[in-house]
């Protein structure tokens, strides 16, 4: 990533609960589309992610949400400018939030320059290796995006 | 007049996990308590069946984003049972620094993150944080110290995967580990004043008589080996488990609960391992036991928060010591050729005792799989404690012994998720 030299792509999810592994899944697609990226697929806890971000400008977190939006909408939103609300990435692992970890980390002055987070609606989050039909097509969708905003 | 509630929380916060919590209270008493969790290392199970013997502590890990290591340790323990091999020395000594990187990257992110705002009056550690942004970047840091201990040795720290049944793929030189060292010495330091900071906590009145049960090892703080013990008589090899514990499906929750058979629910976790297993601790973890103002017969399950804080500065002690000792070991691993056989493999996580059982064929691949996670062996301690509790509190407004109850639930750090997301608590007064 020559423009943007300290980008990281943080991909979150888990691989056995069906639609919450898109994130996981467009680490790993945009992985073998670019080895010069430095890209993460990530399934533990929110408060280590803040450990991920240290020393780099520019952040991009992928993790799948349930908000009640059709099936494979992608949300997007800049966490520098705003205040990133408890119930974006409400489908979370863990107890330790992803938007918690962002608004400690904004509270003990550890936030990146740029955060970008995509949010893409899932529908099944059973035991399961598959993503529904609606969050593949997202995720073609979201890896065409970063491979793009990866060359800006 | 006497008090009739329903508490309902509907996603309680700040718990790993899925699990919603019913509470109805008539005339004063606590007529029905469930705690509904969803846990999927009964997915699991089903999962290994059909997989080789060495597939299984990876697969194993991703049960729990927080614990990999006790699922790695209990299923590669299991399986070297089976197969007949042991593991000692530098390899014994590698595991058990490599799991004291959970306990303290698990117990840090508890204390600081999920339940120390309960005692002070914070919703979440966001508010926390702005109030008390040292201590939380303090806690964030020697969680990393745990999160990099974990690295170091298991290749990455979130699901590890250079532990293997056996030993490790690769055993760290004397280098890779060497400069650690100072950083854990900061980190007992560090430990100490959290345990100072904490200690200033507000923790509220209550104490129940628990049936405690942890590992026990004649030398050591329980962390990888151990027989099972109680404070009511129960010494038994974990080849016995079965024997003595049963698990029973109720209608409320996918979690098996369990309990003894001779007796009833059981606490395991840190409470228990201290109760017990005290005498074994360092000098520096007693010292902080005195600085948090505990020490054995402590049965205040809120006092866990102290515990946890106890029980990291002795995995950064016992950290200290492995690493000063450590000399790289000729061979990673031991192996042997499979055949029919069964084993059993039993560990301290963070949470609590977590026990498994593997069958495999001559092919080495797994034919029947059981695992008990400690988190589904404190469910019915944790609804027997609110029944005990809510009476004593009922002059509290709906909001407040909502708090009280979700904060009750949390003394367990209860690690429903192993992949799940919610907890919702019903407080019901009719």
């Amino acid at each position: 990533m020559s423009a943007r030299h300290r980008t990281r792509i943080i991909g979150i999810g888990n691989q056995y609960r069906s639609d919450d592994s898109i994130g996981l899944r467009v680490a790993a697609e945009l992985k073998s589309h670019s080895d010069n990226v430095d890209i993460i697929e990530y399934g533990g806890d929110g408060a280590t992610l803040i450990d991920l971000w240290d020393g780099f400008d520019c952040i991009v977190i992928v993790d799948a949400t349930r908000s009640g939006s059709v099936p494979g909408t992608v949300h997007r939103l800049d966490a520098i400018a705003e205040e990133v609300p408890s119930t974006f990435f409400n489908y979370s692992t863990h107890a330790f939030s992803v938007a918690e970890a962002i608004e400690v980390a904004r509270r003990i002055k550890r936030l990146p320059k740029e955060m970008l987070l995509i949010g893409i609606e899932g529908t099944n989050f059973d035991p399961g290796l598959e993503l529904s039909a609606p969050v593949e097509r997202a995720l073609q969708e979201v890896v065409v995006e970063l491979l793009s905003y990866d060359r800006a | 007049m006497k008090t009739d509630k329903t508490i309902k929380v509907d996603y309680l916060a700040r718990v790993e996990g899925e699990g919603a919590l019913y509470v109805k209270i008539k005339n004063d008493k606590v007529t029905d308590c469930k705690l509904k969790i969803f846990e999927p290392p009964r997915f699991f199970e089903a999962f290994l069946r059909g997989r080789h013997y060495s597939e299984v502590p990876d697969i194993t890990a991703r049960i729990c984003g927080i614990c990999p290591i006790a699922y790695q340790m209990a299923s590669s323990q299991a399986m070297e049972s089976a197969l007949g091999l042991e593991v000692d020395g530098q390899l014994r000594d590698l595991r058990r620094l490599i799991y004291c990187g959970e306990w303290i990257e698990s117990h840090v992110l508890h204390t600081f993150m999920l339940h120390a705002p309960d005692f002070l009056g914070y919703q979440d550690a966001i508010q926390m944080a702005s109030d008390y942004p040292d201590q939380v970047a303090l806690g964030l840091k020697l969680k990393k110290l745990g999160n990099d201990l974990m690295t170091t040795i298991g290749g990455r720290e979130i699901h590890p995967v250079n532990i293997r049944v056996g030993g490790f793929h690769r055993a760290p030189s004397e280098t890779e580990l060497e400069p650690l060292i100072e950083r854990i010495e900061w980190g007992l330091d560090a430990a100490m004043g959290a345990t100072e900071f904490l200690s200033g906590l507000k923790i509220p009145d209550f104490e129940v008589d628990y049936e405690y049960v942890a590992l026990s090892h004649p030398d050591e703080y329980p962390i990888c080996e151990g027989r099972l013990v109680s404070n009511r008589g129960l010494d038994i090899p974990i080849e016995e488990f079965e024997t003595h514990f049963e698990e029973i499906h109720v209608k409320h929750s996918t979690s098996l609960q369990s309990r003894i058979k001779a007796r009833s629910n059981y606490l395991v976790g840190p409470l228990a391992r201290f109760n017990l297993e005290y005498e074994k601790l360092p000098k520096s973890a007693k010292d902080a036991a005195k600085i948090a103002g505990i020490e054995p017969g402590c049965n205040n399950p809120f006092k866990s928060i102290l515990v946890r804080s106890v029980e990291t500065v002795f995995a950064l002690d016992e950290a200290l010591r492995i690493l000063k000792s450590y000399k790289k070991p000729d061979q990673s691993y031991v192996e042997t050729k499979p055949s029919r056989s069964t084993g059993i493999g039993c560990t301290e996580a963070p949470r609590g005792i977590c026990w498994h059982r593997y069958s495999i064929d001559d092919d080495g691949i797994v034919t029947e799989a059981k695992i008990v996670p400690p988190t589904s062996q404190n469910q019915s301690t944790i609804e027997e404690d609110l029944r005990q509790l809510i009476p004593t509190r009922l002059e509290l407004s709906k909001d407040d012994l909502t708090w009280m109850c979700e904060q009750a639930v949390r003394n367990y750090d209860p690690c429903i998720s192993c992949s799940c997301h919610f907890l919702k608590l019903h407080l019901d007064r009719e």
